[in-house]
């Protein structure tokens, strides 16, 4: 009887000391946590280990928390619980500064890792396929312009969109809208090849409007919402091969056996293209860091020479061998001096 | 049919007609019912199929045997022996220079490079540890099996195809000529994937493991454990053996039910909003998700312990409190451990289902890229079902192999603990 109630005394006085341990605990941190985005995720974790293997220091904790959901997080202020790194596959929005200004966090250092293409591609034992952008977005838009008028788009093969194309079922796996690799295929793929088909501006002409019937995509099945998990995307390809599918180069780049990928505008998406800006869907990727924890979180320093180093971003480093296309040489070199002086960034 | 009266309404023909499409009836269901049973055993062959199928080649983990020279110039040029200097030692270098003395005649800077590649950048640190362990392996050769990159592993168990062009493969030409040279040597083997149970997460695949994961846990199941528990059994003690029946007890016991209901993400939100926004508790700790993961199986627990509780027969109760016992006495002493069996079924079900659960757990950031043991309760973890996540959404090719495997190690585990229910029910169960 006695025991047993000293037993659950016991649990519950364990239970409340863990709880308080971890509260103390909290008030310091020897260890760098990063957040952001997923497709980022690859490349910082990267490092991350590689930077805990070689140092002093313990291996950095990354979430992979996509890049609004980051910034959220990373801005929320400054002190052992906020992360100190955030990664982002685009930069930094006017409003995320504001919001971090105004918890405090004032300096932020932006480092530009590399490119990553968007690819289009399908199986080998599919057609290749080689368009415009403007092809891509009326194949894919809700609604294009037929007679000088928007319509619900009528195209039910590529070769609908245009002769040139093979005689396939349009069917394309994509990402979903709360994808950052959703955000930045409408941008560069869908937004540019909407204002390269003319008719689109002549009809719709309020700003606001056009902008939204350039990003639309549609809804009737042509596309599919396929999840974030890119895998996934890979293995429906090859069981189907009339399907496309978008997602990151670095998924292209290890399945090259098995999948071919569309050129877009003549460019075909190799390391090269992508990395002298030929290949037009591709974005740059982004690592901020919160100049407020360096000096108080252990590493961070060294964490971001690290990152920069030639051994990890340059052209031949292990971050090429993950996906990622290097900067220029001159721009990694602006990018490690940056980084050395903890240069905060301004917009 | 022989007893009935002639002309009865027993030999009607309507009436054997309608007898008839009874049976018929109910030979129809039972074939639903067959039906309905043989398409979920399908489905289940089809998917634990897929999963072994896929996964068990990930058990084995190729390895490349070189001779290595534990060169004293290079690893401790002063002869202090000293571990910081040990633990530093260029070791890439013995298993470069190792492959390099092999292929004498790959001399060019990128082919080279491209030798190099075939082993694990892990493989040094196998030679370091291995210094660590035993300084007096410098100045010696000996042959070692060191790991071999995960491109490698997956060219020799065939996932990878050396008659596609050589542009469309992850191994070119030159790697696949050095293996099949070292092959021939019998220096290329297919060993049991320690790595694969002890080893924390890695980008590398030849170098992950999910022995990080299971540590995570196991720390939050003990958290949820040590916390659902006494909490949930008091709460069905009171509930059902002392609580007045009135409005406020079954506005509980409504809550309770529905709280068993509740999607898992929810009690995600709620441990952010109180545990790491209010007590300030650390972020991605075990012991944070093993509060959340107590909250969502409180439900289950206090349910299960008030079933097992009313499954005691009164005159059980009755006898103790006639022979002078007090309620509490009765409780504990005659009903409580009557009720036990029930009780552990439910929570080792309550815990299986913490086990296989992610949702909560992203919000309060378990779902990490975490390289490091964790040591204790504060420490940074993951838990099996978010590594199994993360792997599933890795490009590497590799990373498909070890998520199938890890899948079947997870689902080890649950049939374990349910095994374990199911041994201590038909045990302990006592019908009366």
């Amino acid at each position: 009887m006695i025991t047993k109630k000293l037993a659950l005394t016991a649990a519950a006085a364990v239970a409340v000391s863990v709880a308080f341990a971890g509260a103390a605990n909290a008030q310091s941190r020897d260890q760098i946590r990063a957040v952001g985005s997923s497709t980022v995720f690859p490349f910082t974790t990267a490092v991350a280990e590689a930077f805990g293997k070689s140092g002093s220091f313990k291996t950095p904790v990354v979430e992979s928390t996509g890049t609004g959901g980051g910034f959220r997080l990373f801005c929320a202020g400054v002190g052992p619980a906020h992360p100190d790194v955030s990664n982002a596959s685009r930069r930094i929005k006017k409003s995320e500064v504001e919001q971090c200004a105004a918890n405090g966090v004032a300096e932020i250092t932006e480092l530009k890792i590399g490119f990553d293409g968007i690819v289009l591609a399908s199986s080998k034992a599919g057609q290749h396929m080689d368009l415009t952008r403007a092809q891509l977005w009326k194949a894919l838009a809700k609604d294009v312009p037929v007679d000088g008028k928007m319509v619900a788009n009528p195209y039910k093969r590529w070769s609908d969109v245009d002769p040139s194309l093979p005689n396939v079922e349009i069917e394309v796996l994509g990402p979903p809208p709360t994808s950052g690799t959703r955000d930045a295929f409408n941008e560069l793929a869908m937004e540019a090849g909407c204002h390269e088909v003319k008719e689109v501006a002549a009809i719709v002409t309020d700003a606001k409007a056009l902008a939204q019937a350039c990003m639309a995509i549609r809804e009737d099945g042509a596309y599919v919402e396929a999840g974030e998990n890119d895998n996934l995307i890979v293995q429906k390809l090859v069981a189907n091969p009339s399907a496309f599918g978008v997602f990151g180069y670095s998924f292209l780049d290890q399945n090259k056996d098995k999948l071919q990928a569309a050129e877009i505008n003549d460019v075909p998406p190799t390391y090269e293209n992508i990395s002298s800006g030929k290949y037009p869907v591709s974005r740059s990727m982004f690592v901020y860091i919160k100049n407020a924890h360096v000096g108080v979180i252990p590493g961070i320093r060294e964490f971001v020479a690290e990152y920069t180093s030639e051994r990890a971003m340059g052209e031949e480093g292990y971050l090429a061998d993950k996906g990622l296309i290097a900067l220029p040489k001159a721009e990694r070199d602006g990018v490690r001096s940056s980084a050395v002086n903890m240069t905060p960034m301004k917009l | 049919m022989a007893i009935a009266r002639p002309g009865s309404y027993y030999l009607s023909e309507g009436y054997a007609a309608r007898l008839r499409a009874r049976y018929a009836a109910e030979q129809r269901f039972k074939a639903y019912g067959i039906a309905a049973v043989a398409a979920a055993a399908v489905m289940l062959v089809v998917l634990l199929g897929t999963i072994v199928g896929q996964g068990y080649t990930a058990f084995w983990q190729t390895q490349i045997r070189l001779e290595i020279h534990f060169d004293p110039a290079e690893i401790d040029p002063q002869g202090t022996r000293d571990r910081s200097v040990l633990a530093t030692a260029n070791t890439m270098k013995l298993v470069r220079d190792s492959l390099a003395a092999q292929f004498p005649d790959i001399t060019e800077r990128a082919e080279r490079r491209a030798l190099y590649d075939i082993m694990s950048s892990g493989a040094p640190f196998q030679l370091t540890r291995m210094l660590l362990d035993d300084p007096s392996l410098i100045g010696t050769t000996r042959s070692v099996w060191l790991t071999a990159s995960d491109d490698v592993d997956q060219f020799i168990k065939g996932y990878i195809s050396r008659d596609v062009p050589e542009s469309a493969r992850r191994v070119s030409d030159l790697q696949i000529r050095a293996v099949d040279a070292l092959a021939s040597r019998n220096a290329v083997e297919k060993q049991f994937n320690t790595v694969l149970f002890t080893g924390g997460d890695s980008r590398e695949p030849e170098l992950a493991g999910i022995g990080g994961a299971i540590v995570g846990s196991f720390l939050t199941l003990l958290v949820t454990l040590a916390l659902s528990v006494p909490i949930g059994v008091a709460a069905a003690i009171y509930l059902e053996e002392f609580a007045p029946k009135n409005r406020w007890t079954d506005l509980i016991e409504v809550n309770i039910n529905n709280l068993a209901a509740v999607p898992s993400i929810v009690f995600g939100l709620l441990g952010l909003a109180v545990f790491l926004s209010v007590f300030g508790m650390p972020r991605s700790a075990p012991v944070v998700g093993g509060l959340v993961l107590a909250l969502m199986t409180l439900p289950t627990i206090i349910i299960a312990s008030r079933a097992a509780l009313k499954a005691v027969p009164p005159s059980i109760r009755e006898a103790a409190l006639g022979v002078g016992a007090s309620r509490l006495q009765a409780v504990l002493h005659h009903v409580l451990p009557l009720a036990m069996p029930g009780i552990l079924t439910g929570t080792i079900i309550g815990m299986a289902q913490a086990l296989g659960e992610t949702a909560p757990l992203l919000m309060i950031g378990m779902v990490a890229f975490i390289v490091d043991i964790p040591g204790g309760f504060t420490d940074s973890a993951t838990v099996l079902p978010v590594q199994i996540f993360m792997w599933a959404d890795s490009p590497e090719r590799a990373f498909l192999e070890r998520t199938s495997a890890a899948i079947m190690i997870l689902l080890g585990f649950l049939i374990a603990m349910n095994a374990v229910a199911v041994l201590l029910r038909k045990k302990f169960e006592r019908r009366w």
